[in-house]
């Protein structure tokens, strides 16, 4: 076993190894670019050495600087972690040059993966199923039609050169193949100037299904599959383990074409194939096909790690080590049924835009697993991928674990950034994902519905409005008047309420309508109603949670512009990101309306236009410029008369 | 040690006390209440039309949220000037701001356009003696047109006026307790001193106005013609003048910039007594509307209401064997020690002479003193005069009217005679006085005052020969019975300032910790007592 290692990543990952190293007595170093200095991976492991600037080309890419950091530390492995340089054979290839071990498969394991339709026909001929297809030159209709023929119905004639949907055309009957083919070539060529096409097996209810495979260089075992269908554009949302509706047939079936395919390529270490899956009928011993492998721990792996009681990490060490693989496939088995659902800072109802902020508030449940790298105050930067935690549940059966990651969402208290928690405990409530019925449309389809937050809770924004007078401790401040109670306003950004405090844990808050708040053994109650709510206070205001999470912000009642100066000229950053130009000069006259600089954040560019007509009085930053939120970029003052 | 009590509280006694207090308090929660609503509905819209915050509104803004308000003189000039100035156009009261006590002043432009009547000047000047006496920062939140004219021979000329507001907020300036003025509305004449006088002053655009003379009497004079906003506005003085210092959007901003000064005083309060955990009482404070009797003449053992008000019911009496009609002794009220002085009927000589010697004992060790009043004064007759009861009745009023020590009073039934003297009444300068809406005020029962002048009046009838039936007599005193009775009412008392207001009994603890909590914001002077007579 190693002494040591570096762990080339950051984030949950970084802290998910570091954590199984701890368990086996193996010292860490991790890595971290000036965004990360302060990261809860960097205080967790034993040592730590800076790559870079943020952006992950200037660090986390770095392979020279990592394979450097690791030789300066005596580090005697590299663990990748997923993602960055994780199936990067000429990392691997730098690793091994520098005597030192990747903990991963071989680089000739990762580039006979690499090439999608190379790994298709290798697991081909390894006799994997791979989707029915046709992708030939020959564009005779005939050809064509015999080639749909041999697919078998339903197909798929899409674009070669397509994108959105144009130039595709589902068939279910032979008999319309021709008009359908016809309308979809005449598309393809307004569309892209190209009318050639391609044909695919057309999967009515697809699944996607993957296999955990583990190997040792030549033998290798499966440890199950994970159901990953419940997809939004692609991005796994949540993943459980086993597949609902699985059968120890099927299961044989998808392991050993996983175990075959593994094998193939001489597999080492951790890794995962991944299969499209025929769900409209049942699973099927013949309903599956090869889709890609991924050389690398899985974010997922928790679910696997909780059915088979394996820690997979400590598998990888002991691989890369040399040691035999740990166990073999008649020793493994399942125990009960597991989830993980992804918490990200996102902005969900405005298309799951990725969001940055600094988590003024952070709280796990007890009774999930989490799995996370940051920490109450850390920020989530616009430099990596906004992932707050992953939490994982494992129950005896899957109705119990479902139930379980849903109340675990119900617990997590998260402030200080919008994230895609109503989100993913509106899909642990959805009638069909409860039923097993999961399908990769299952989101799409349903998107209104796992959006819709339904009408506003008012018990919560009347908590709200409590915690922000700062009586969320109810005995600190009972009000006492003689006579009459005293009224005043609490407001906060988009929206205002009237307080009235009555006695201690006692007052009347109206927004619309008066609301009867009373703290009452150790519970909040409004209106009579028992709720289940926490109010917390912390740097970005004040959060209720337990239900339809509330955020309010309080209002800097001094932070007032006044109405005689009309506004200060100032143009300001909507957001942080990076100043990607500036389109004006000092002195330069512009109108309403006239762009005046550009700004990169959120991986969307933000055009920042003039709010009147003016003259650049000021140009406060430059291209390039990394910038907060609220930041003055440029200030306009009034044209000269005459 | 805990006291016990001897209360049924599922008694018809007990009940029917209850019932009675309830009545009583539901009177005054009444008129409480149409006071609070100023000058009424439309004066209020006219006001919040102007973009102005209702006044009690701005007192709540200012102050931290949820924290108390201990108002001063709610029900002030209740049934004086025909109705037309509720709680005298004025709202003042100890409040919190930052975490810190200050006396809020606040005029209520919906009376009278925020005028003074000889009552606000009253109420006003009383806020301020509050302050100075507890070392209070005053927040003045203005918006008046200052002295009511009808009224100006009683505001104005006399020491207790109108200019003394000023000269008070001079003399408190220079004793370091803060003046902040917040204009808020008209500042009009004298009333522009306010803001001139004090050490900040912070003014709403477009809305406070400072000037010494209005437009209309400016054009009389000079001609000049001026709109209010050039002659005194917030951004003439701002910007021109001088006269204030901040420049605020509304009222909303204002009360935070008000607060942000108080945040910047750089106060901290003085080490004085040894405060201990709070503890609530072993006897609920609720339980006060049934152990006492709502008419005065029914004895009671004042402990009772002792039990319900002081931490954990524990009192530790004082010389309790000697003395017995005065109830002397050491507890906490919310965690802050005192010294109780409580009536249990009515004062001997023995009793006054504990009562001294218990003044002296508090003053010595710094312990704020609680004057429970229910007394209807000192024992007359020969013997008790021959036995010399004026000498150790004036030791009691000796060491009452010098300790140093804040005094709290309570007014919990009579307050008769020479007994309210002995017992810190309104001219001994308790910090705060309180009474319960069952007490009464009166130099003696209207009873007694009405036998009193019948007396003389028989001796004159008979010294004339005359007789006088019992029928003539009994009409004779009916009008003084009546007067003491309406006179002696508390509403009377408030309504002229004889006192700080009326309370709910079972606020009596919670009242009497934050006047206590008031009081210490100001270091306790070593005292020097009066010659005693012997």
């Amino acid at each position: 076993m190693f002494d040591k290692i570096l762990i080339a990543n950051r984030g949950e990952i970084a802290c998910r190894v570091i954590d199984s190293c701890r368990r086996m007595g193996v010292a860490t170093v991790a890595v971290y670019s000036d965004a990360d200095r302060a990261a809860r991976h960097v205080e967790m492991a034993d040592e730590a050495v800076h790559l870079g600037g943020p952006a992950p080309a200037d660090s986390y890419l770095r392979a020279d600087r990592v394979i450097a950091a690791a030789r300066a530390t005596g580090a005697q492995a590299i663990h990748p972690g997923y993602g960055f340089l994780s199936e990067n054979p000429d990392f691997v290839d730098a690793i091994v040059a520098a005597g030192l071990v990747f903990i991963g498969p071989s680089a000739a394991a990762i580039r006979a993966m690499g090439l999608k339709d190379a790994a298709k026909a290798l697991m081909e001929q390894a006799g994997v199923p791979v989707v029915p297809g046709y992708h030939g030159a020959d564009q005779d209709p005939d050809h064509l039609a015999r080639m749909a023929g041999q697919i078998g119905y339903p197909v798929l004639i899409k674009a070669v050169a397509g994108g959105g949907g144009k130039g595709m055309r589902r068939v279910d009957d032979p008999a319309q193949f021709r008009d359908a083919l016809d309308s979809a070539r005449s598309e393809a060529q307004g569309a892209f100037g190209n009318p050639a096409v391609l044909i695919e097996k057309y999967i009515l209810q697809p699944r996607h299904i993957e296999m955990q495979v583990f190997g040792d260089g030549t033998r290798a075992v499966h440890l199950y599959e994970r159901d990953c269908s419940l997809q939004r554009r692609h991005q796994k949302v949540i993943e459980e383990a086993p597949a609902p509706g699985m059968t120890p047939e099927v299961r044989r079936a998808m392991g050993d074409a996983a175990v075959r395919a593994a094998e193939a390529i001489g597999y080492a270490g951790a890794g995962t194939i991944e299969f499209i899956v025929d769900g409209a009928d049942g699973l099927r011993p013949d309903g599956f096909w090869f889709m890609e492998m991924n050389t690398r721990l899985q974010v997922e792996h928790p679910v696997t790690e909780a059915i088979t009681g394996i820690d997979l990490v400590e598998w990888q060490l002991r691989v890369a080590s040399g040691e035999p693989l740990p166990a073999r496939q008649e020793d493994l088995s399942i125990t009960g049924h597991a989830f993980e659902a992804r918490l990200y800072a996102e902005d969900v109802p405005a298309g799951f835009l990725p969001a940055t902020g600094r988590l003024s508030h952070l709280r796990f449940p007890d009774q999930a697993r989490i799995e996370t790298g940051v920490r109450p105050g850390d920020a989530i930067s616009p430099w990596y991928d906004p992932m707050i935690a992953k939490l994982v549940t494992h129950a005896p059966t899957r109705a119990i674990a479902l139930r379980a990651l849903e109340q675990a969402l119900v617990d997590t208290e998260v402030a200080g950034s919008v994230t895609n928690l109503a989100f993913l405990t509106a899909l642990t409530r959805h009638a069909g994902f409860r039923q097993g019925e999961v399908d990769t449309g299952l989101i799409a389809r349903d998107l209104d519905a796992l959006i819709d937050a339904g009408p506003p809770d008012d018990r919560a924004l009347v908590l709200g409005v409590i915690g922000l007078a700062g009586l969320a401790d109810p005995a600190r401040q009972g009000g006492t008047t003689l006579w009459q109670p005293l009224r005043r306003t609490i407001a906060w950004e988009g929206g205002s309420a009237l307080l009235e405090v009555h006695g201690p844990g006692a007052a009347r808050v109206t927004l619309v309508q008066p609301h009867e708040v009373l703290w009452q053994g150790g519970r909040w109650w409004v209106d009579g109603d028992l709720c289940r709510a926490r109010i917390v206070t912390h740097a970005a205001g004040v959060s209720v949670f337990g239900g339809r999470v509330v955020h309010l912000t309080p209002l800097d009642p001094l932070a007032r512009t006044g109405a005689a100066e009309g506004g200060d000229g100032l143009t300001r950053a909507p957001m942080p990101g990076l100043v990607k130009a500036v389109h004006v000069t000092l002195g330069q006259q512009v109108a309403a309306g006239d762009r005046l600089a550009v700004l990169e954040a959120m991986k969307m560019e933000h055009s920042l236009t003039a709010a009147r007509d003016g003259v650049v009085a000021e140009v406060l930053v430059g291209a390039g410029d990394q910038v907060e939120a609220g930041a003055a970029l440029i200030r306009l003052e009034d044209q000269p008369d005459g | 040690m805990k006291l016990q009590s001897r209360a049924l509280p599922g008694s018809d006694a007990f009940r029917a006390n209850r019932a009675a207090h309830l009545d009583m308090i539901a009177a005054v929660a009444e008129v409480a209440r149409t006071a609070a609503e100023g000058g009424g509905a439309k004066a209020l819209a006219r006001h919040t039309g102007r973009g102005k915050m209702p006044p009690r509104e701005r007192v709540a803004n200012l102050l931290d949220p949820g924290s108390p308000f201990l108002e001063v003189g709610a029900t002030a000039a209740h049934g004086l000037y025909d109705g037309a100035a509720p709680a005298a156009g004025v709202i003042a009261g100890v409040g919190r701001v930052q975490g810190q006590d200050v006396m809020v002043v606040a005029n209520d432009a919906t009376v009278k356009g925020g005028t003074y009547y000889p009552m606000t000047v009253k109420k006003h000047l009383r806020a301020q003696e509050i302050a100075e006496e507890c070392h209070l920062p005053c927040l003045y939140l203005v918006d008046s047109g200052g002295a009511n004219l009808p009224n100006q021979d009683e505001v104005f000329p006399d020491r207790d006026h109108f200019g003394r507001i000023f000269y008070n907020q001079a003399r408190m300036s220079a004793k370091g307790i803060p003046q902040i003025a917040v204009v808020m509305g008209s500042c009009t004449a004298g009333g522009a001193y306010v803001p001139a006088m004090s050490d900040v002053t912070i003014i709403v655009r477009d809305q406070g106005t400072i000037f010494l003379a209005g437009p209309p009497l400016v054009r009389a004079a000079t001609g000049e013609i001026v709109t209010s906003e050039d002659l005194g506005g917030g951004d003439v003085h701002t910007r021109l003048s001088g006269v204030a210092d901040y420049l605020a959007e509304d009222d909303a901003h204002a009360l935070a910039m008000a607060r942000r000064a108080v945040l910047n005083l750089n106060r901290r309060r003085p080490e004085t007594v040894l405060w201990q955990p709070s503890e609530p009482p072993a006897y609920d404070p609720d339980e006060i509307l049934g152990v006492v009797p709502p008419d005065l003449r029914t004895p009671y053992d004042i402990r009772e209401v002792i039990a319900r008000i002081v931490d954990g019911s524990r009192f530790d009496e004082f010389k309790a064997r000697f003395g017995e009609t005065l109830v002397t002794g050491f507890a906490h009220v919310e965690g802050c020690p005192v010294g109780i002085v409580a009536n249990n009927g009515v004062l001997f000589s023995e009793a006054a002479q504990k009562g001294a010697h218990f003044i002296e004992l508090c003053s010595a060790r710094d312990i704020p003193l609680v004057f429970l009043q229910n007394i209807t004064g000192f024992m007359v007759g020969r013997k008790y005069e021959n036995e010399g009861i004026a000498r150790h009745g004036a030791k009691m009023v000796t060491a009452v009217a010098t300790t140093n020590v804040p005094k709290i009073t309570m007014l919990v039934g009579g307050s008769f005679g020479a007994g309210n003297y002995g017992m810190a009444g309104r001219a001994y300068s308790p910090r705060f006085l309180w009474t319960w809406p069952n007490s009464r005020i009166g130099v003696m029962g209207g009873e007694q005052a009405a036998g009193v002048l019948a007396t003389v009046r028989r001796d004159g009838i008979e010294r004339q020969g005359g007789s006088w039936l019992p029928e003539e007599e009994a009409e004779f005193k009916r009008p003084t019975v009546e007067m003491f009775e309406r006179q002696s009412h508390p509403l009377y008392a408030s309504a002229r300032m004889w006192d700080d207001g009326i309370i709910d009994p079972r606020r009596s603890r919670e009242v009497l910790a934050l006047s206590l909590r008031a009081s210490l914001n100001a270091p306790i002077a070593p005292t020097r007592f009066g010659l005693f007579r012997m």
